[in-house]
């Protein structure tokens, strides 16, 4: 792999920038594979980095259905943070960012994370009793953050409406100075030339449609283009179509798939240098750095596949976002699109092992599974290279579905992400 | 957007008038404390999710306030029948 450095930008730019080597191999897939990965986007890709980085493991293939980092990898609005309020998830979600703070040096890409700050807004009393409460439990996971006044908020936002007399007037926030954003893309594709460069298989256009399972132990998969292909463990980290794939596999998962939307706006000047979430009027805001505002909000209610919603919900995403800074009132919105949460019932993911022998699960990330990329594909790479399911894994284990041991996260995770 | 037959309306509505409450035709074990952890989790937590027809519970909330079930479709979207949750042929599909 050549690596990018400000030295080889120079070069290449001698030759007009003609000669740079193809970011990944189209490699031809082998018979039979130590690891199989079902799904290219970032959590896989990151898993197969993380295997064969850390693991040493040297025969992994990743399957994409469409092409890499096509899925939510590519749809999200890119927010990073990890100020859950339990302390599996919490952990969890700050191993991923301690991650991201060194991803760009590691991967040698630049994923662009900029800790620029959340704002999570709190509107009456009972939320910042809540998120007194969070930041709390942050603290002493070690977690930064802070509880803020509405006059914090507006020190930190100076666009945001801090008004008494609106519908929902702000109180307040917590503020997390280390979470941020990253180039959703970027991450996909750093991931992935990473993990070619240590001789990872990337197949793209390759849909799996069953599994080779015989005596309770997966044997390999099926696949659409290449037929059957071998492999000793697979890992199936396919977001929206998890229900799908454990229906192949002949077990059910506490999963629905929710049409989750987002939108840009046109690129406009610098006006917000901060990621605003609200739970309260449900709406989330951040502006990239071409300019185009990135806003988000709740799920579809319905299930679906589709990969697009209902016109209500962006209606009801953009009044609140309205509510939060009157002036973006005539900002025209510039492009929409839709990507399918696999949803749990407790707003955590599930993690490990699955009723079938060597098939593992990385599921269920619902609306926030972004910001886990780099620790979700650690963590998996994990459970995947040993025999024991890592300790940070554990908790998310399926069973906990009947053991009862649910990690509550919907007031952290639930509606903004 | 949607637009949603109400059985006991007899009107096609907008999405915005309706509630979504998931999947229809679940039962409650008729004795909880006699469930295995497996069967009471399976009632609590487990739901179809399926790629293609799916039978789910709507509620006309800014409407008559009643619940009704919907045949749609999760990939397309459509809506192949509406109907009351006392319909005698309900559990024929």
């Amino acid at each position: 792999m050549q690596r990018y450095s400000a030295f080889s930008l120079f070069r290449h730019a001698l030759t007009y920038h003609e000669n740079w080597q193809k970011v990944w191999r189209n490699p031809e897939p082998k018979k039979h594979y130590d690891v199989i990965i079902i799904g290219g986007g970032g959590h896989g890709l990151a898993t197969a980095y993380y295997l064969a980085k850390n693991h040493g493991v040297k025969h992994i293939a990743v399957i994409e259905k469409g092409y890499l980092g096509g899925g939510n990898t590519g749809r999200n609005t890119t927010i990073v943070r990890s100020n859950y309020l339990w302390d599996e998830a919490a952990q969890l979600y700050e191993h991923a960012l301690k991650l991201w703070e060194g991803l760009s040096m590691d991967l040698n890409y630049n994923v662009m994370f900029s800790q620029r700050g959340v704002l999570n807004l709190g509107h009456t009393l009972q939320d910042m009793r809540d998120i007194e409460r969070r930041v709390s439990a942050n603290r002493l996971n070690g977690i930064d953050g802070e509880v803020l006044d509405a006059e914090g908020v507006k020190n930190i936002a100076p666009l945001i409406n801090i008004s008494k007399h609106t519908r929902y007037p702000i109180m307040g926030a917590s503020w997390q100075p280390r979470g941020g954003v990253a180039r959703h893309d970027a991450v996909a594709w750093g991931f992935a030339r990473a993990a070619d460069a240590l001789g990872v298989d990337l197949l793209q256009q390759c849909e799996v449609t069953g599994f080779d399972i015989s005596g309770g132990q997966v044997k390999g998969v099926q696949t659409s283009q290449y037929g059957l292909l071998g492999a000793e463990r697979v890992g199936c980290v396919v977001a929206g179509n998890s229900s799908v794939l454990a229906g192949y596999a002949g077990f059910d998962l506490p999963i629905e798939s929710h049409p989750l939307q987002a939108l840009v706006s046109e690129p406009i000047k610098p006006v917000l240098d901060t990621v605003v979430m609200s739970n309260q009027v449900h709406g989330y805001i951040s502006q990239s750095d071409k300019g185009d505002l990135v806003i988000g909000a709740g799920i579809d209610s319905y299930t679906g596949y589709g990969q697009r919603g209902s016109f209500t919900t962006i209606e009801h995403t953009l009044a609140a976002i309205i509510e939060l800074f009157p002036s973006f009132s005539r900002v025209r919105m510039n492009r929409q699109w839709g990507g399918i949460v696999d949803t749990t019932p407790d707003a955590c993911p599930i993690m490990g092992s699955s009723p079938v022998e060597g098939l593992y699960f990385n599921c269920g990330w619902g609306t926030g599974g972004f910001k886990a990329t780099p620790g979700s594909g650690h963590v998996f790479a994990d459970c995947l290279a040993s025999e024991e399911i890592p300790a940070m894994a554990k908790p998310f284990a399926l069973d906990r579905f009947y053991s009862g041991a649910l990690i509550d996260e919907h007031g952290a995770a639930g509606v903004a992400h | 957007m949607l637009n949603i037959y109400c059985p006991f309306c007899a009107e096609s509505r907008s999405e915005e008038e309706f509630h979504y409450h998931g999947q229809a035709h679940i039962v409650r074990p008729a004795d909880p404390d006699a469930c295995s952890d497996e069967a009471w989790g399976n009632y609590l937590y487990f739901r179809a999710n399926p790629r293609g027809l799916h039978t789910e519970m709507w509620v006309h909330a800014a409407g008559c306030r009643k619940y009704f079930n919907v045949v749609r479709d999760t990939v397309t979207y459509e809506i192949h029948r509406s109907y009351r949750i006392d319909d005698p042929q309900a559990s024929a599909l």
